[in-house]
């Protein structure tokens, strides 16, 4: 079905509109705002509706062809194309995306009352501007989508943020910047050069590799930003920190995914000599990551800083996977990335939780609240197992993959990896000791409330996720394998392995 | 029955416990919650008890059988299944009668506690995991279940979730269990590029050509079946355990005695040693990684006993006696005689659950005291606890007599590791003779530590008096949400009622009915099944479970000296006598010399300092390096020359440029548009003329 994934990214425009023409309906008035009610009810249903769309998608797929797939091309002006298209390796990040969204508006609606409508238009830009990043084909339109996608979430830090979200939003933009600057001077050198700026025609195209050095490098500077790897990291826990809920939720989810889903495709197959070159350079800066960043989690006092570290020691796995060049790895960094997608998203809905009720992510503030929250304590715990890699759940799979990947192109980077599985432990399980465990004893925490029906809701299908993964991984393995099976098949053939 | 379909209620049935109980335990109530858990595992004790019973007469051939893939990703092949051979028979049978039990016994000892679904949830899931490590046909569903009765300890040991210490230690638990498990993943890894599979029936028959191959691993190079079978050690010794990753297990008393019984003495702790001997086709050909496993056993052993010696919390002798005796089952397997090991690992489940709940029971009866310099002269108090606590001390002291070949359990698999290990010294086992010595001292030294605890319980002068036991049951009345002592058990049953002074008394039913069947499992196990684990059935009743690599030269099998077979059994009754002297005959003994303050009794009671090492090494390292990354490397290095750096630098620069950073939000939106727009065009531009 052509124009399948135009109608899939361009669909939450449908709900701007609606919200748009709501604004312009009904009068503007301060604090009520009537219109807000509609605005929730009119993302939620187009969430819902993406999402089915993305579900349509999935089974259309065809999961034996490793190419393509519902590509669309089309000429736009002055030589440039409007491509789309999804393989293996870009397909399930669209449902990952639709998936959440939906739990982001309803985690949205009692929480965010000023400028309620700004909001979900925010959100509805951010979906179809990421889901366009993942179904480009043309080197023009990915850049579009992955620098666009940046603007509605600094607005939702910036204006629906905590009380630093100046600094925040200031270091965000800053870091990002500076990639985005390197990557279009590295895209324009290699429309420059290849005459062409269609994705897969770029993927067969051998770039010498002098020059490989250099556009992985400029490619390397955004990605790296966005994973984010160490150094290069210290944009996220002030953006966590600031951001509201389902910010959070979405970066964690899915905009860290962008840099995982560049190297993947970009760096590997464009610049297979380069990616080998700079391998152990990878696998420094992810073990640095993973066991550096687990050990400031263990220190931090406040809980979003502390899960916003904890990402990035678990992407520092998926940068492992992706440059150990096996199946493996490959596999397992995609899987880390789905699965983290799930697990993060719902550990920042669990603090939204408790932060709804209390405003604060202090963590000493907390304690003893399995004693009132039996049934949050039963979700926050099996999302903080996923966190870290209990086998059953999904965390475990992209883990010991990436591990397993990884150890057939550096045995030292394996075992460094191995050492930030104990120390995931340390921290994600104190952290759940002092919120939930012992007696209740600050005043305030006396009449706190469990989950109620809502949140509920928005936790099962988390839950369902994070269990069904764990022990049906060959679900997304069969869509997944034939296109990573091509891709290690290029990149060994191209580095000569 | 199909046995295929037997092994699959086997393995489920505890399972839909856990999830009912734990799901719906609220709606359908505590009773109804304990029947289906208890229901559903005496069903799994039952059929195991049939599947065992088949095994043993050869009508049942090993299978596997498969349900559903698990991971698969190239030759990275793992499935749900259920390996059915003679190790995960013979474990089938330790895990349900077990677990069945202690679910039953639970009925009596968290008969006051208010979260009753939880807990039994808790055992069944824990019975689940454990039965999905023992039936793994692979790598990864043994790692699956190895982690997920980890999971289990530690929602167990940490049950009374209002009481610090039982926190602090279920996170210990799980840590020291994490470092295990490094191990563990890394031998996993190299099992699976060295061999291509992570299938145990395919990764097996190529151990032998693994032996002549070497493997570069960390810089290093190793021979590949040393590496491999050192690093799965690893993991062995962090669920055994072992020295070095043992400091958990003390701890992990913390959690209601049931669960100590169930996973920390019976069957979870016990999964190191099945994984050594489930992996003897490859142990088999990694001599280093053997003596490894045999000097860290019997180090164990001997570390262990000694700690045991000197404690005075009853739970945590018994505890250090545990983590003895599996040092025993590990030398053990060290020097090849995975039987002895195995028969060790199967009789020890019985008297070691038996201590556990005898234990359980006198807690119980004392008020929630543990402290056993509060206990004496309970005997008639405890009529049937005595008895089988008793039985149970026979039974781990290992008497017996020789000439008959008649004893308890203890007698025919501690002596049947004794014997091993001297045979292997005899055979040019390097460790052999070490792990002999070993073996004999600390058999005298188990039987005096089982006996104290015997003693200084049941016999001599009552060192408690009524009103301590009121003033317990006070506390417990007064400060109902601190009843976490050991359990939470309210002062309503009738010893203790409002008439009559508060005298230790004996539990009820419910409890003692699993200790009868325990007992006759201490007595009779050893008795019953030796032909078969160790004697003339062995290769057909193992068949082919265990492998053993055939002698690299026939040396001769050399005659075991008559006085070899007595030796354990001398020693042991020192061990009696000793302490029957202590703390019968000269009474208060035990406590002056413990008064002296020795250097060795320091060092003994102290734990060898394992714990003030580690605290002063690991944590500390942990929170400074934290520290150290989060406020210099973060905050002052990267983000001092980065984004803060950038923005004092442009402050200095120039006004306009400061404005950056205390400006309004939506300019920064503005900015970055502007930005991206512009450099768009600038794209487009490019690409449109070129």
């Amino acid at each position: 079905m052509t124009g399948l994934l135009s109608l899939i990214t361009f669909a939450p425009l449908v709900g701007i509109a609606a919200i748009l023409l709501l604004r312009f309906g009904v009068k503007p008035s301060g604090a009520g705002e009537p219109a807000a009610g509609a605005a929730r009810w009119i993302a939620l249903a187009t969430t819902l509706a993406v999402f089915a769309l993305s579900v349509v998608l999935v089974v259309q797929f065809n999961r034996a062809d490793p190419g393509f797939q519902f590509v669309e091309d089309h000429a736009w002006f002055a030589g440039l194309h409007y491509r789309m298209g999804v393989d293996g390796i870009s397909l399930l990040f669209v449902p990952l995306t639709a998936f959440l969204m939906p739990l982001c508006i309803v985690a949205s609606w009692k929480t965010i009352e000023n400028r309620v409508l700004e909001y979900m238009v925010a959100f509805l830009a951010l979906e179809a501007l990421v889901i366009g990043v993942f179904c480009s084909l043309d080197l023009i339109l990915f850049y579009i989508f992955f620098e666009f996608s940046l603007v509605p979430m600094f607005l939702i830090i910036g204006v629906w943020g905590g009380k630093n979200r100046v600094y925040a939003a200031y270091k965000f933009f800053l870091y990002t910047l500076l990639g985005s600057v390197l990557m279009l001077a590295a895209i324009l050198a290699m429309i420059g050069i290849a005459h062409t700026s269609s994705i897969p025609e770029l993927m067969t195209f051998k770039f010498s590799p002098g020059l490989q050095i250099w556009l992985w490098l400029a490619f390397f500077a955004s990605f790296a930003v966005k994973m984010p790897m160490w150094p290069v990291h210290t944009w996220l826990p002030d953006a966590h920190v600031e951001a509201p809920t389902a910010g959070s939720v979405i970066l964690a989810g899915i905009l860290l995914k962008l840099g995982g889903y560049g190297f993947m495709r970009f760096s590997l197959p464009m610049f297979p000599d380069a990616s080998a070159h700079f391998a152990p350079l990878v696998f420094a800066l992810s073990v640095i990551a993973i066991v550096y960043t687990s050990l400031v989690a263990f220190r931090q006092t406040d809980v979003k800083k502390l899960i916003a570290y904890s990402s990035v020691a678990h992407m520092g796995f998926v940068t492992m996977g992706i440059f150990s060049g096996n199946a493996v790895g490959e596999q397992g960094a995609l899987y880390q990335m789905l699965s983290h997608g799930v697990i993060s998203g719902a550990l920042f809905l669990c603090v939204g939780v408790v932060y709804d009720r209390m405003h604060t992510r202090e963590i000493a503030f907390y304690g003893g609240l399995v004693n009132r929250m039996p049934l949050y304590a039963a979700v926050f715990m099996l999302f903080t197992m996923g966190n870290v890699g209990l086998p059953g759940t999904s965390g475990f799979v992209g883990e010991i993959l990436t591990m397993t990947g990884t150890y057939k192109a550096s045995t030292w980077t394996a075992v460094i990896a191995a050492s930030g599985v104990i120390l995931s432990a340390v921290y994600a399980l104190s952290l759940y000791r002092r919120v939930m465990f012992g007696e209740i004893t600050n005043a305030k925490l006396a009449s706190i409330s469990d989950l109620d029906w809502r949140e509920t809701a928005i936790f099962a299908p988390l839950v369902a996720a994070t269990l069904i993964l764990g022990v049906q991984p060959g679900l997304v393995f069969d869509i997944t394998q034939a296109s990573v099976d091509q891709l290690v098949a290029a990149y060994s053939a191209a580095i000569g392995g | 029955m199909d046995p295929k379909l037997l092994v699959t209620i086997i393995l489920f049935g505890p399972l839909i416990g856990a999830i009912t109980a734990g799901l719906f335990g609220r709606r359908i109530g505590d009773k109804a919650a304990m029947s289906v858990t208890t229901g559903f595992l005496f069903l799994s004790a039952a059929l195991s008890w049939v599947v065992f019973t088949r095994w043993m007469a050869g009508a049942i051939e090993p299978f596997t059988q498969t349900y559903a893939p698990f991971i698969q990703v190239g030759d990275f092949v793992s499935n749900w299944s259920f390996r059915l051979d003679g190790l995960s028979a013979v474990m089938l049978v330790v895990v349900t009668t077990v677990s069945s039990l202690v679910h039953l016994y639970s009925w009596g000892y968290m008969a006051e506690d208010p979260d009753k679904p939880r807990f039994f949830a808790y055992l069944s899931l824990f019975t689940f995991a454990m039965l999905a490590l023992i039936s793994a046909a692979d790598f990864m569903q043994l790692f699956f279940g190895w982690e997920g009765v980890g999971l289990a300890s530690y929602l167990l040991i940490g049950f009374w979730f209002k009481k610090p210490t039982a926190n602090a230690a279920a996170i210990k638990a799980f840590v020291v269990n994490r470092v295990g498990d490094f191990g563990f993943a890394l031998g996993i890894m190299t099992v699976f590029w060295a061999f291509g599979s992570i299938q145990f029936a395919e990764v097996f028959p190529q151990a032998a050509t693994g032996a002549a191959r070497t493997w570069d691993f960390a810089g290093q190079n190793w021979d590949l079946m040393d590496l491999a079978c050192a690093l799965l050690f690893v993991g062995a010794m962090g669920k055994s355990a072992q020295f070095f990753l043992h400091t958990w297990l003390p701890d992990a008393m913390e959690g209601p005695t049931p669960v100590s019984a169930l996973i920390h003495a019976a069957t979870m702790v016990t999964a190191g040693v099945y994984m050594v001997c489930l992996l003897s086709p490859m142990f088999e050909y990694a001599p280093v990684a053997k003596n490894i496993v045999t000097v860290i056993g019997a180090v164990t052993a001997l570390f262990a006993a000694t700690v045991g010696l000197t404690q005075n919390d009853i739970k945590r002798v018994i505890a250090y006696s545990t983590c003895s005796q599996l040092g025993y089952m590990f030398f053990a397997a060290g020097v090849g005689a995975y039987q002895a090991a195995m028969f060790h690992l199967f009789t020890h489940a019985f008297f070691k659950a038996l201590l556990f709940l005898g234990a359980g029971s006198v807690i119980h009866g004392m008020a929630h005291e543990q402290d056993m310099r509060r206990y004496g002269a309970l005997m008639k108090f405890m009529p049937w606890t005595f008895g089988v606590m008793t039985v149970g001390t026979i039974a781990i002291t290992g008497l017996g007599i020789p000439g008959l070949e008649w004893g308890f359990a203890g007698f025919y698999s501690k002596d049947a590791i004794i014997h091993a290990a001297y045979m292997a010294g005899g055979a040019g086992h390097p460790m052999g003779y070490f792990a002999f010595a070993v073996g004999i001292l600390v058999a005298g030294l188990t039987a005096f530590y089982s006996w104290r605890v015997a003693f200084f319980t049941f016999n001599g002068h009552a060192r408690w008096t009524s009103e301590d036991l009121e003033h317990h049951w006070h506390n417990r009345d007064h400060d109902h949400a601190a009843a976490h002592d050991d359990h939470a058990h309210a002062p309503v049953d009738e010893a203790h009622g409002d008439h009559g002074a508060h005298l230790p008394h004996e539990s009820p039913w419910t409890m003692r009915v699993p200790l009868l069947v325990l007992a006759a499992g201490a007595i009779a196990s050893g008795f019953l099944f030796h032909h078969q684990f160790i004697g003339a059935e062995q290769a057909e009743f193992w068949r082919g479970a265990i492998f053993h690599a055939p002698p690299a030269h026939g040396g001769a099998a050399h005659e075991a000296p008559e006085w070899l077979a007595w030796a354990p059994l001398v020693v042991s009754v020192i061990g009696l006598l000793v302490a029957a002297y202590m703390y019968i005959w000269r009474e208060g003994l035990g406590a002056k010399l413990a008064a002296q303050r020795g250097p060795l009794y320091l060092f003994f009671y102290n734990k060898w300092f394992f714990d003030e090492l580690y605290e002063a090494t690991f944590v500390r390292a942990a929170k400074f390096l934290g520290d150290l990354f989060w406020k210099g490397g973060d905050q002052k290095v990267i983000d001092g020359l980065g984004p803060n750096g950038f923005a004092a630098l442009s402050q200095r620069l120039g006004r306009g440029a400061s404005r950056l950073q205390s400006g309004y939000v939506y300019h920064y939106a503005f900015v970055m548009l502007l930005g991206v727009l512009g450099l768009l065009s600038f794209a487009l531009a490019i690409a449109a003329w070129g």
